[in-house]
């Protein structure tokens, strides 16, 4: 398994800059809307179901399950596993599976966050439990 | 208010071309509005509307003008661009435009060189930073439905294949079709895995070309030469992961378009006699097929398995062209040939081996974007008059 894929920098804006600040120091955080309690990823600082303003920083677990993936067998960088995981605090988000063997992915798999470097902040990926 | 029965497609045009290093992409526009213009029986100065999406080089100022658009007409212009189902959008807008008084005769064009010419890059949004180093591409987007459609379903890469051996015999028909074989489900099967579980035989082309249309008042298409087709019914959708609630990729935003264009038009489903459905992959079929209510939710691979999609031969013809599958998918934006072909069908100009018999109502339905990840989706439902 060759993982020195060189992975692109976070270009970062204000919304999301506490995001990143966090992955530095290697947590993954979501965000939670106060007024109507639901969790959402990517995250905005206005609550995407409820329209509330009342939206707070909450960090993760990073435990998440696979809702789906499919393995790319060709690129410029080799093959590589897209997907979807399922987090255990509820949202849904787009990542890569990393360290492992790409042909035994299984949906309902449980995977955590693992971050890899970037030339500025690192980046959340998932491997298998 | 309803668009129902107020706008008529006048004129069509595919380009015959599917490798084009010796145009430009502005000049494909140019022939494309050329030849529908001349399929209508109308005039370039009598087009008081224009419509072109994110695949037309410059957008609206840049083309009007090079197209030589009549500036004393021209009086209404829209460039939603919402990928591959542009075309199916422009219609409906153009439908709401002309039932509004705001113009009578509307152009629309689609033209390009993903094989010959540089693609322009396609802009990112709010989710940049949280997805683009993940890679998603088409292949692997939809592949992650067929995954998950497989997973929940029990759908198989043998109903899939069906899907691309339907388009592969009445491609055969088609002189300009890219690829003109009849394939089997085993040649589908076993052609190399792109992307889990999408084999190669699973994707469509990727070519050159493009396609126009005329639409038009009631009254100017009754004074043209050409058979009458209307449009009765639209609709238009939008979905997404939208915070990663309730994630679900076994359906598309055709629940949505669907019932509001079926709703509008006043028929159903069954009442179809021909389908024009967006096949960027075999995938995309099965699903806007459930989408669009012609089977059950999770029943679209027995739905499409044993030929039902084949003209003559199924109960649903689809894609009679060879679609994206076998003929052309113009700049990766299947729409605009989605309409085509069903109007050719409509008009009963559709090649003789696949012409659906007393066609007279047909539903030409698309997507844009990426189905794993974000996406529109627009229905038009088409009556001969």
């Amino acid at each position: 398994m060759v993982d020195a894929k060189k992975y692109p920098a976070p270009v970062t804006n204000p919304e999301t800059a506490p995001f990143w600040e966090a992955a530095k120091q290697g947590k993954f955080m979501i965000k939670r809307c106060t007024a109507c309690g639901e969790a959402h990823y990517f995250p905005r600082s206005i609550c995407p179901f409820c329209n509330s303003d009342k939206t707070v920083w909450e960090e993760s677990s990073g435990e998440a399950t696979i809702y789906t993936y499919s393995l790319m067998r060709k690129s410029p960088t080799g093959p590589y596993a897209i997907g979807y995981v399922t987090l255990k605090e509820g949202p849904s988000l787009q990542t890569n599976f990393v360290d492992c063997d790409l042909e035994k992915l299984k949906i309902g798999q449980k995977v955590k966050v693992v971050w890899k470097p970037t030339d500025g902040a690192p980046l959340p990926f998932f491997t298998p439990v | 208010m309803t668009i129902k029965g107020k706008a008529y497609i006048a004129g069509i045009y595919e380009h015959p071309t599917r490798h084009a290093p010796d145009k430009s992409t502005a000049q494909l526009h140019a022939e494309v509005a050329k030849g529908a213009i001349e399929d209508a029986g109308i005039s370039k100065d009598d087009i008081d509307g224009y419509f072109c999406a994110g695949d037309a080089p410059g957008g609206l100022w840049q083309m009007t003008d090079y197209l030589g658009l009549n500036t004393k007409k021209l009086r209404h212009v829209d460039s939603t661009d919402t990928g591959g189902c542009s075309y199916i959008i422009h219609l409906g807008h153009a439908a709401e435009a002309i039932a509004a008084g705001k113009c009578s005769i509307a152009l629309i064009t689609l033209a390009g060189k993903p094989r010959t010419g540089v693609m322009p890059p396609r802009a990112a949004g709010a989710e940049l930073d949280f997805e683009a180093a993940y890679g998603a591409t088409t292949h692997n987007a939809y592949g992650m439905c067929a995954m998950r459609h497989m997973h929940d379903y029990g759908t198989t890469s043998e109903q899939l294949a069906w899907i691309k051996v339907a388009a592969s015999h009445h491609a055969q028909y088609n002189p300009h079709a890219m690829l003109k074989d009849v394939v089997t489900v085993e040649d589908v099967i076993n052609s190399p895995l792109i992307s889990d579980p999408l084999h190669r035989m699973d994707c469509c082309v990727v070519s050159d070309g493009g396609g126009a249309l005329i639409v038009t008042t009631p009254e100017i298409a009754k004074s043209l030469k050409k058979p009458l087709v209307r449009l009765i019914g639209h609709g238009e959708a939008h979905k997404g992961p939208r915070g990663g609630k309730d994630l679900d990729l076994t359906y598309s935003a055709g629940v949505w378009s669907g019932p509001r264009a079926f709703e509008e038009a006043g028929v159903t489903p069954k009442d179809m006699k021909y389908a024009s459905i967006y096949d960027s992959f075999t995938i995309t079929v099965l699903m806007q097929l459930e989408d669009l209510g012609f089977c059950k939710k999770g029943e679209g691979g027995k739905f499409v398995a044993d030929g039902n999609l084949i003209s003559g031969v199924g109960k649903l013809p689809f894609n009679t062209d060879g679609g994206g599958l076998c003929s052309n998918h113009p700049v990766n934006r299947g729409g605009m040939t989605k309409i085509i072909e069903a109007v050719r069908q409509l008009r009963g100009e559709a090649h003789p081996k696949v012409q659906v018999k007393n066609c007279d109502l047909a539903i030409a339905h698309g997507t844009g974007g990426l189905l794993g990840v974000r996406h529109a989706a627009s229905t038009a439902i088409l009556e001969r008059v």
